[in-house]
Order: C-alpha cells, then structure tokens, then sequence
C-alpha cells in the first residue's frame, strides 16, 4: 500500500499535462503526409541554421544567399531547373520501385548507363554524323532509356527468379556501371588522352532556351533544356499509370502484401522486372538528359550523386510523382547553392537531416499524439 | 488494508466504475461496470468488437478511461502504462505474445527487469523460474529457447512474465484462440491452481463451452455496454448467455433446406503435390463436388487442407492428377484463369493471404476483378465505379468501416472477414473453397457467414468447405469427405461421428465397415 502512496505524492508535483502516443485507429488525415515533409524540410534548415551559428556564421545571411543563389533572378532560375531536371527523373525511377517496396538504390548506376547508351550515339556512331537533330535526340533518348532498363533489369531478373536482395545487387551494379563509362572514356573514347569524350556536335544536342534568344530576348543565357520537358512529362504519365490503370493497382497490391497479389492471380516475378526496367529507363534518362543537355560529351564527373539524392527526393515526396517535381526544385536549388557556400556543406547536412526527419516521421502516420491532463486525486 | 467488500461479504480486488473509453467514431466502453473477486475465475464474454479488450486493456494500463474511476483493493489508482499496472499487480498476457524467439524462457522473463544488474546468473534463475513454473503448474523448460516451444508452452512463458512480475491480477486476452485441446485443459488446470492459491484471473472470451468450463463468474458485454454483470456460471445456461451475448436467441443448428445436387463442378482425379518444405503433401486425393451442394473436409489440422486449397485454386504446383473445374482441365494453369473459370477461394489466413492491410476497402474488394469491365478496362482502372462497387458491398454486406477509404488493416475480425466474403461472394463464383470461414469470429458474426455460404448453396454453387470445427462441418455439410496425411480416407453421408473421428485418425471407410460386417459374421 505504501508504495501507492509514494507514487501519488510524486505524481502530484508533476507537471499537470503528459504526452501520450496512441495507435490510430483510423487512417491519418490526408493532409498529415505532406504536412510531414514539410516540417522535415524546416527541422532541417533550422538545424542547419544552429550549425551555421555555431561555426560563427550568420544562419540569415547564408539562408538568403542561397535562396538569391537559387532563385533571386532568371538565371539562377534557370539553373535550378537544370539541376532539378535529372533529380526529377532519377526521384521517379526510386517511386515507381518503392512504390512496390523494391528498394532500387542503383539509379546512378542506370543513370552512368543511360549516358553511355546515348553518347554511343554520337562516338560508335550508331547514327551518321549528319543526321538531322530531332532524329539524334530521339534516338539517344531511346538508347539511354534501354540501356538503363537493362541496368535495372539484371537485378529485376536475380530478384524475380532466384530472391536475389535487390538492395546489395544493384549498389554492385552502380559501381560495374562506373567502371565501365570509366574503361571508355579512358580508352576508347578519349579525347587527345584526356579522361573525356570528343564534345558532341551541335545536332545532337537537347535544344535549351539560349537556342531561341534570338527570338525572344528574355532567354537569352538561359540553360535551360528540353530534358525538363522529358521529366515533367515522365512525371505525368508516371502519376497516371499509378493512378488509374490496372498496372498501377497490380504495383500498389504487390507492394502492400505479395502473398494477396498472388491469390489475387497477379504475376510478381514479371511485374518486379518490369518495374525494375521501368525505374531503370527513367533513371538512363536523366543519363542522357544530362549528357546530351549540359555535358554534352561523355566524361567521369556527370553526377553529383544524382541517383541517391533520388532516393531522398521520392521519400520527401512520398512517392507522388507529381510532389517529385516540386522536391527536385527544391534539391537543385540545394546542390547550387551547395556551390556558393562551399565549403561549409550545410546543403548536404540539410539533406542528410530531411532524410532522417523524414524517416522517423512516419511513426506520427502510424501513432496519435494525446496531451492528457493529469487527473487530480 | 482498507479491504472494499461487496455486500454478501466477498472481497473485490478489482472494482471498476462507470469506465468510458472513445475511439474515433466508436464508444467502445459505455458507463462500464466491473468487479473482480479474490481467487475467482471472472469471464468477460462478448461478441468481437463488444469492448472486452478494450475494458481490460484500461485496467492494464494500456488505455486511459475518458470517465470512470478503477479501485484496486479499495483505493483508486490511474495507470499511465502497463509497467505501472504490474507494479500494482495487475498482468495481461495478449493474444499477441511479446517473446524474443532466440532468448531463453528465463532470459525473457528477467528481459527489462531491475534485477539481476549485470551478471546474469542464469542458473539461479532458472531454478527460481522452475519453481515457480511447478508451483502453477506451467511445465515449461526455463532454459530451452523460445523458439523451440510450442504455442502452448509460449503462452506459459507470458503468464510466467506476469507471476514473476508479481501479478495478482492475471487478465487473459482470448488465451485458447491459439491453443490445441489438450494445451487448453492443462491451461485451464492452471488457472485454477493459480485462484487457489489466491490470484485473480480475467478470461476473456466468445467461446461459450470455454467461459462455462472455466469460469466462477459472467459478465456479459454487448455493444461497449454490461448486459449482465457477474452471475454465478452454475446458475446460466449456454443458451442464456448467448443469448445475452447477441442480444436474441442463436440458432445452434443451422436451418438448412435439402440439398439439390446438380451438374459435377470440381472433379479432382488423384492429385498430389508438395508442401512448402517440399516433402509430399498431398498423396493421391480425389474427391468431387457438385453444383448446389457444401461438400465439408474434415481433417486435423496440418493434414493437407491448406495444400489442398491452394492447389485448387492455382497457387500451388500439382505433381501429378488432374483438376477439373465444369469438365476443363485447370490444373496449374495461372490464378487468374482459374479465377475466371468461377473459382474463389476463402483463405484461412485474412491478414496474410486475404487482404492487402494497408490498402483501402475499396482497393481490397476489387482484388479479384479490377480488370473486369466496368472497373478495368482497356488497361485502365476506373476508380469512381470501384468507389460505387465498394459503397454497395459495404452496404450489402453490412460492413462496419466509417469510410470505404479506410485501411483495412484498421477494421477486425469479423469485419475483414466481410470484406473477403462479399468480395468472393459477388464474383457469383461457380466453385468456391471456403477454408476456416469462421474461425476467430464470434457467435454472430459465424452465424452470418454460414447464412452466406449456405445461400450461395442454394443459389447453385458448388462449395468446398475445409474446416477444422467438426460442428459446423455437420451442420453445414450435405457430406463430407475426411482427409489424413494427404489421402481421402473415405466420405459419409450420415453425420457419424464416430466414423468421422476413426477417419481423422486414420482409418479408412472401408476398414471401419469391414471391421463391422465381420463383427456381425
């Protein structure tokens, strides 16, 4: 008995309100997912913002270079949208795989192979020097989509037939996919022994704003190339297949429960190699988007990890191709201005922490937040 | 001690007052009343969803009471958490057991605990465990590691927890929903070693033989509401606490009109097959069901039953024999040609198999036809007629979710249980394998699915029923089938139970009829 007693006394001089953590018992409000990302984005700037003072930095200051940096005129605007262009489509090819819980972490990989498929375009060349541009662009396109859905592919295959961990074979394949872009543009394709391909002629170059300054003055110095407009269209039609086809539920069943999708008659072995080949030629696009829009030559340094901030951007969008969008404007705008406030690297501290933000948040989708009242005895 | 007693002199240990528990959209406790004896068996009877779990799952500290006050020996106390329940001596052991499998029995006992500090000093313990264990009757080796028990002996270790623990107070959450019979008789032995030695048990049920058993005492919940609370269990009968229960008289045996047998619809021709491990699970079945008849498989668990189902519809590879569904050969052909050939499947296990937990009703009742016109066509899924499919299902078959937006892993038992049938059902399927259709559910919610089944009976499906509860094999059934280690050990027509018990156990037909025509020679 007076052990109670003891315990009643200490209660009584506790703070009158607890927090209690709850299982829902029914579905979170629609709103809390995106809510979620939001504040994640915002727990991670007001940390950068600590680091920053703590380092003897004006937390203010640097948020408004960067946000000048990123957005502050048409240029920097522009440049934003070169960056987000890959991140768009590589955050694509992570969605659709997640959405089916195949944890696709080799989109650099299929990114470094879809650049390989187009510049073999050019420098094999698979199409005459001459040939006119819209022919170039386009069979590039389908050369790095294939290249990267073979990428995607293999790992799809050793998943469906022999339950291979997606996760361990294609972190592998990133690293073959490297060497191998390596072994060509060290060997076969050098130019003059330098590590790089020749620069590509003009025709097989995606058309960029700067291209119509003649026309209308305002684009004049813009980079800004029609690979966003292969993203924000993969975009739609990526939001449309999961949204309202039969495919899109078949992705959706498998992804919450394979043994229901089985019953239900769906075929997984080939829905996992063809999400995997779609994922693959999403993110062999941005290879070639990028190698045919901004490098326009085939070299080592063409990602800054743009297959791996993928895998942050489809989480900060929950998956939604159409929130991709909005999440890579918001990366490249972080990888720029990663360049202007160098060295500090705040804007990869501020990735790091949205990611970890993010996952933990997901326990606020599961759990209710109660604040009880202590009652008086 | 100030010691609350009752008016006729017995001692409450636990006395619980006007408790009022909300979850959104559901009073799942009304102005709740209970009262717990020293050393009695107290059942709290209920359908699912009456609000059992949830009024013990308050006095274990796992919820708080939006109103209500619980005394425990007279003086009021509040849990913030179930460590703080233990603390006062009132255990729960749930149906779901919290056990580190590659621990062992003592390891996870002592898990969380003050003492011992750092050094384990696991032989100690395990002789205080044993004791212990002896002392209640709860044989189980302390140090053998969990994952080497059965279920049974599992449960053990969770009561276990809750003795050494200190519990005076032991609340059973359905405790016999995973247990084998003998495993039930020897739990029961032990519950009553445990209230003779001066502890108090909370068994919550919907099993009526179990709570008349076991119990000293009755209360009944319905609908988050006390509809009797207390009675002396010499005093009910079953038919007056299911009536109780439900709220109207249950019919025990279902009403069922003669069987008009039609065209032969399944016709399996000696099938076998594997299990998961690879080894032979089915041995050369054959057995055939007609249109307008419930053909019952009765069998002991584990003796090819779920083999047998999966073959049928698909999912499993057939080694050799043939399955023919309306005279064509279906045998390892895809699911979903099956599925169109007017075969369903009733999986025993809903969350695992049957649904897709996180996914919506409405996302879950089309699994079987979202390719069909008018939700699929031309590829494309067409979510406003799967909403207005889902509206009308939900309605007809009385599904209790608030919106068909709802996860369903939110929804229980019975309900889930509903999602399947009325997905199943409104595919007018020609064959259908109902396995374990009832299992888990209480009285009127089994009620209702038999209801179902036999109205597809009568609508002219041919139905295969696997079920491991020999009653409702008999009161369904127009004949059944008794499956042993894989081989059909012949089919009765009469409702012997006795014959059908010899077949369980493996003799067949002709040897117990062989065995009769010489005892009369």
């Amino acid at each position: 008995m007076s052990k109670v007693e003891v315990k009643e006394s200490a209660r009584g001089l506790a703070f009158p309100y607890r927090i209690k953590f709850e299982d829902r018992v029914e579905n979170p409000p629609r709103w809390l997912s995106p809510l979620l990302s939001i504040v994640a984005v915002v727990i991670a700037l007001l940390l950068g913002a600590l680091v920053i003072k703590i380092a003897g930095g004006q937390p203010w200051a640097v948020y408004n270079h960067i946000a000048k940096y990123s957005f502050g005129s048409l240029g920097v605007i522009s440049d934003t949208m070169v960056k987000a262009t890959p991140l768009i489509l590589v955050g694509l090819a992570c969605s659709i795989a997640f959405r089916m819980k195949l944890w696709n972490i080799g989109a650099e990989g299929q990114f470094f192979l879809g650049a390989f498929g187009a510049s073999m375009v050019v420098l094999l060349p698979v199409l005459p020097e001459d040939a006119p541009k819209w022919l170039f662009i386009s069979t590039m396109a389908v050369f790095g989509m294939l290249f990267g859905a073979l990428w995607g592919f293999i790992p799809g295959l050793l998943k469906a037939r022999y339950n291979v961990n997606e996760i361990i074979s294609t972190l592998m394949m990133n690293y073959i996919a490297i060497e191998w872009n390596n072994y060509f543009i060290y060997a076969v394709w050098t130019d003059k022994g330098f590590q790089m391909s020749r620069m590509f002629q003009r025709n097989a170059w995606l058309p960029r704003l700067s291209d119509f300054a003649k026309r209308w003055k305002v684009f004049s110095g813009l980079t800004t190339h029609m690979g966003l407009l292969f993203a924000i269209g993969a975009a739609i039609i990526l939001w449309f297949i999961l949204a309202k086809t039969q495919w899109g539920y078949e992705i959706r069943l498998i992804g919450d429960n394979p043994r229901a999708a089985e019953y239900a008659g769906v075929k997984i072995g080939r829905n996992i190699v063809l999400v995997m080949m779609v994922s693959g030629a999403l993110a062999g696009l941005a290879g070639m988007s990028e190698i045919s829009g901004v490098v326009h030559r085939l070299q080592g340094a063409i990602s800054p990890g743009y297959g791996y901030t993928g895998i942050i951007i489809a989480w900060l969008a929950k998956l939604n191709p159409l929130a991709v969008i909005l999440a890579s404007i918001l990366f490249g705008a972080l990888i720029l201005a990663g360049r202007e406030v160098q060295p500090s690297g705040i804007p990869t501290l501020i990735q790091g922490v949205i990611m970890v933000s993010l996952i933990a948040s997901d326990f606020f989708l599961r759990k209710r937040v109660r604040v009880i009242r202590r009652v008086e005895e | 001690m100030d010691e609350e007693r009752s008016e006729n002199g017995f001692e409450n240990v636990v006395s619980m007052r006007g408790i009022t528990k909300r979850f959104p959209g559901v009073l799942a406790n009304d102005k709740v009343d209970f009262d717990l004896r020293k050393g009695e068996v107290h059942a709290l009877l209920g359908e699912n969803g009456a609000g059992k779990s949830t009024l013990m799952n308050v006095l274990a500290g796992l919820y708080r009471p939006e109103e209500g006050t619980i005394r425990l020996h007279g003086k009021v106390v509040e849990f913030g958490s179930p460590r703080e329940a233990i603390e006062e001596g009132i255990g729960m052991v749930h149906q779901h057991f919290m056990l580190v499998p590659s621990q062992s029995v003592t390891e996870n006992i002592l898990l969380g605990l003050k003492e011992p500090r750092f050094r384990m000093q696991l032989p100690k313990y395990n002789q205080i465990i044993g004791e212990m264990a002896g002392k209640f009757g709860l044989h189980v080796d302390p140090a053998a590691k969990v994952w080497q028990l059965s279920v049974g002996e599992q449960q053990r270790v969770e009561i276990l927890k809750m003795l050494y623990r200190g519990a005076d107070v032991l609340i059973m959450d359905e405790p016999t929903a995973v247990l084998a019979p003998t495993e039930i008789s020897e739990l029961f032995n032990t519950l009553r070693s445990m209230t003779e030695q001066g502890k108090s048990v909370v068994f919550i049920s919907h099993k009526l033989h179990e709570v008349m058993d076991i119990s000293d005492r009755v209360t009944v919940l319905r609908k988050g509401k006390v509809t009797s609370s207390g009675l002396n269990t010499g005093d009910v009968t079953r038919a007056d606490l299911a009536h109780l229960m439900v709220g109207r008289d249950v019919v025990f045996q279902v009403e069922k009109s003669e069987a008009h047998a039609g065209d032969m619809v399944l016709s399996v021709e000696e099938l076998e097959a594997k299990n998961d491990k690879g080894l032979p699970a089915l041995n050369g079945i054959s057995l055939n069901v007609r249109q307008g008849e419930i053909v019952g498989l009765a069998g002991v668990a584990g003796n090819g039953q779920k083999e047998l189902a999966e073959t049928l519809a698909g999912l499993r590879p057939v080694t050799k024999g043939r399955i023919l569904v309306n005279n064509q050969d279906v045998t390892n052909k895809p699911v979903k040609l099956g599925i169109r050939h007017g075969i369903s499947l009733i999986p025993a296990d809903r969350t695992q198999v049957g649904t897709a937990p996180n996914l919506s009703v409405t996302d879950n009742v089309i699994m079987k036809n979202y390719d069909q016109a008018p939700i699929g066509s031309n590829g494309l899924l067409n979510m406003s007629e799967a909403e207005n499919y889902a509206e009308d299902l939900k309605l007809a078959f009385d599904i209790m979710v608030p919106t068909i937006d709802t996860s369903v892993r939110l929804l229980s038992g019975g309900n889930l249980q509903k999602v399947i049938l009325a997905r199943e059902i409104s595919s007018e399927p020609k064959l259908m394998i109902a396995v374990q259709p009832t299992r888990g559910l209480d009285v009127g919610a089994i009620e209702g699915v038999q209801k179902l089944l036999l109205a597809q009976r009568n609508a002219g499906a041919a139905i295969l029923l696997i079920s491991e509860e020999l009653e409702e094999l008999l009161s369904l059934s127009d004949r059944i089938y008794v499956i042993y280690e894989g081989e059909i050990m012949g089919e009765i027509r009469d409702n012997d139970i006795n014959k059908i018990g010899m077949m369980m156990t493996g003799t067949r037909l002709e040897q117990i009829e062989g065995e009769g025509v010489a005892r009369n020679e």
